[in-house]
């Protein structure tokens, strides 16, 4: 489960050793935007050594890498690949082509390193990516979620961005009708004011109520926010065991169709409740008592 | 009677100091003090010799008082905390009698038993009457409380008010009466404002603080001690601010009402009581100008003394009633003794202050500190000083993990319980050395330089020398 995932600049020494502790279900080491040309060497290697010394249980690591059109991507995979993120996060993934290039190159570097697959999350942030993102999630089963990313994609709209995000709502529904099209995840952009805390719990709730999975952030200071919008509430879960009881109930009554609390329980609700049961159960959270 | 006289020479000469005496200062003003510096100039342009200097605290502006040890005007200082740059000259063995720590609560109690008396208190004052009542809640170098300073003006021998704003006698709300001041000094400025309080406190943004501040608040609502008629007190640190401002969203939601915010108050501790958290503020000192402005216009916030706030053995000290301290450390063993004198080399930095009294007196006394500072881990297997014996802290919160004292087992159930991550404190020492590596061991030499007292007047431990290269 990832409900957060936490950008960490690969060049500091100080967020990445303590990246384990901040309380996101995942971290992004970040290697693009995050870290200047002339860093780009020593990120890869201080993020190799956090990978190595540092337990990260109980906290997924997800690499972002230099996107297809630089020097570095190659570099980036070469160094990163042999630890074994659970995810490689591919910056501006715009077509088809751009996530079957580094698909091969992953694929070459693991037969190599004789290890298991790694995920691939394209991150998509441009006019062009949000137009093919349908493609993208399905292009190679390698590709296991799809990553939105507003700031860039607003620069290439030619909008502003602003903190309601209507400028992203096409973006933003499009991205998670085509991953979920495509059977994979889907995380929302970042809420780039740091010190907004109203503005992130809105932003997040939004998110969660459009069908993503989680939310990213840029900062430590969002994550509690963002586990919580994305972790279901107490009434949600005792909902749910209501539902899958009276499911059991019906099936020893013999009976086809049940209600509860007057509403019919058909297929999707009880696929939604057993979602919610077992994102509860991997939370350590159970049904009120009673 | 008149008590006003023209200076402070003439303040020492009527004092009648001598050689060998013990003069006295409180440490309201802080980095922003005037009056250690000019009280002690006169008595090194007077001639004496052998003074001892006992000091509620004594701050880098103070540094003059190194000319004085120099030249044989000073021979003793005893203080509750010393900052880095004093303490550094002190580390490096500049005065013969090693320096005499005590606690914020020990200090005017060994004061009120006569056992380290007083000849002649200087009481710096932010506002007086000709008669010595002052207050520190007014005046241009207004500092709020002056907490520290009580003990001083009831056992001195002599004390002596200085004040930089000399109002009509009788000064309306006085925290310090005229029946214990013999004199009165009226002088140009007393401090630098900006030294003496900062403008605001705020909480801290670096994520590691905030993270170390939630579990602080988490610990300190699956404690059980969160119900009505709670007693709080938290430093000016930014991730102790961060904490209390978890536990007043904490405290809203489910809306408890404190009996009492306890310490050195903040800014935030006043927003605490505004919000309807706490019935009153308990003040011994103000550390910001919110904190002075509360004092001055909100009848709930009331100052007390030192004394009051911590001394003890005596008959009720507040510090006895309180349910949680938040604390810091610059390094905690797998003992929990806790050390807040010392730096990473050994040097002195601070001292105890209130730390040792309300560990002592809380229910729960609670560290917050990160896993490693820069590139060493806080968690030892010995601090170089033992500034709070390791049997009064419960608790150490670090962004790591939370590690609580075998000696409060019922605690350590709770906090499991409420599924907060529960680590040894061992296992914290290995995981921070696995990533920073076991530090070389502090190079010291074998001259005690400083006696730290516990509260309950024992000598606690030493600090030693640092040789100098």
């Amino acid at each position: 489960m990832r409900r957060s995932l936490l950008f960490l600049p690969g060049n500091n020494p100080n967020m990445l050793i303590n990246g384990n502790c901040l309380g996101s279900d995942a971290v992004i080491f970040d290697l693009e935007d995050a870290v200047s040309p002339a860093e780009k060497d020593a990120a890869r290697i201080l993020v190799r050594n956090t990978m190595r010394s540092m337990d990260f249980r109980g906290c997924e690591i997800i690499v972002r890498i230099n996107s297809v059109d630089t020097s570095y991507w190659k570099a980036d995979l070469e160094c990163l690949l042999p630890e074994k993120p659970q995810m490689i996060l591919l910056p501006k993934a715009s077509n088809v082509q751009d996530v079957l290039t580094v698909d091969a190159y992953m694929t070459e570097l693991e037969k190599r390193l004789q290890i298991e697959p790694v995920a691939l999350m394209p991150l998509i942030e441009t006019a062009l990516g949000v137009e093919n993102s349908f493609a993208i999630a399905s292009c190679t089963p390698r590709v296991k979620a799809l990553f939105l990313g507003a700031e860039d994609l607003t620069a290439d709209l030619q909008c502003k961005r602003t903190k309601e995000g209507r400028e992203i709502e096409y973006a933003r529904t499009r991205l998670v009708v085509a991953a979920r099209a495509a059977g994979v995840d889907v995380y929302d952009t970042p809420f780039t004011d740091v010190n907004d805390d109203e503005g992130i719990e809105v932003d997040a709730a939004l998110a969660k109520a459009l069908g993503f999975s989680g939310k990213a952030s840029i900062s430590p200071r969002h994550v509690d926010v963002i586990n919580r919008v994305f972790s279901p509430s107490q009434a949600d879960i005792d909902y749910a065991y209501e539902v899958m009881d009276a499911i059991r109930l019906a099936k020893e009554q013999g009976k086809g169709a049940i209600a509860l609390h007057g509403k019919m329980i058909d297929a999707p609700i009880v696929a939604r409740a057993e979602r919610t049961i077992r994102t509860a159960e991997e939370l350590g959270l159970d049904r009120r008592d009673g | 009677m008149n008590k006003l006289v023209k200076s402070v020479r003439e303040a020492i000469t009527l004092s009648g100091l001598k050689d060998g005496m013990t003069v006295s200062f409180h440490h309201h003003l802080r980095n922003g003090d005037f009056v250690l510096n000019m009280v002690m100039e006169e008595i090194a342009q007077m001639g004496f010799k052998d003074i001892t200097v006992n000091a509620s605290s004594l701050f880098d502006v103070h540094m003059p008082l190194l000319n004085h040890i120099e030249n044989g005007v000073v021979t003793g200082v005893a203080a509750d905390y010393i900052a880095a740059g004093l303490g550094r000259a002190f580390s490096a063995g500049v005065l013969e009698k090693p320096v005499e720590f005590r606690t914020h609560g020990g200090r005017p109690r060994d004061i009120a038993l006569g056992r380290t008396p007083i000849d002649i208190a200087f009481i710096a004052a932010p506002t007086a009457d000709s008669m010595g009542n002052c207050t520190g809640k007014q005046g241009k170098s207004a500092c709020g409380s002056l907490g520290y300073a009580y003990a001083d003006a009831m056992y001195a021998d002599k004390v002596v008010v200085i004040t930089d704003n000399l109002v009509p006698y009788p000064l309306r709300d006085q925290s310090i009466t005229e029946n214990f001041v013999d004199y009165v000094v009226q002088v140009d400025a007393i401090g630098d404002p900006k030294g003496i309080v900062s403008g605001t406190t705020k909480i801290t943004r670096d994520p590691v603080g905030l993270r170390m501040a939630s579990y602080a608040a988490k610990v300190i609502e699956a404690s059980g001690l969160l119900k009505d008629g709670f007693s709080f007190q938290t430093g000016a640190g930014g991730a102790s601010l961060a904490a209390a401002k978890f536990l007043k969203d904490t405290m809203l939601q489910q809306g408890v009402q404190g009996s009492f915010g306890l310490g050195g108050i903040t800014g935030y501790m006043v927003d605490m009581l505004r919000a309807g958290c706490f019935r009153n503020l308990m003040d011994v000192q103000c550390f910001d100008l919110t904190a002075v402005e509360s004092l001055q216009n909100d009848p709930r916030h009331i100052e007390i003394s030192a004394l009051q706030y911590a001394a003890p053995g005596t008959r009720g000290a507040v510090v006895n009633n309180l349910d949680v301290v938040i604390l810091g450390a610059t390094e905690i063993d797998t003992q929990f003794n806790v050390n807040v004198h010392t730096d990473s080399n050994g040097y002195i930095m601070g001292g105890s202050g209130g730390h040792s009294d309300t560990a002592a007196g809380a229910k729960l006394a609670m560290i917050i500190a990160p896993m490693f500072r820069a590139r060493l881990p806080i968690v030892t297997d010995h601090v170089t000083c033992v500034s709070t014996p390791g049997k009064d802290i419960d608790v150490l919160v670090t962004q790591g993990g939370i590690a609580v004292n075998p000696k409060n087992a019922e605690l350590k159930e709770r906090l499991t319980a409420a599924g907060l991550p529960i680590v040894d404190i061992e296992a914290l020492k290995q995981k921070a050395e696995s990533i920073t590596g076991a530090p070389q061991k502090i190079q010291r030499g074998n001259a005690v330089v400083a006696n730290v007292f516990g509260r309950e007047g024992e000598l606690q431990d030493v600090i030693y020398n640092i040789p100098q290269r």
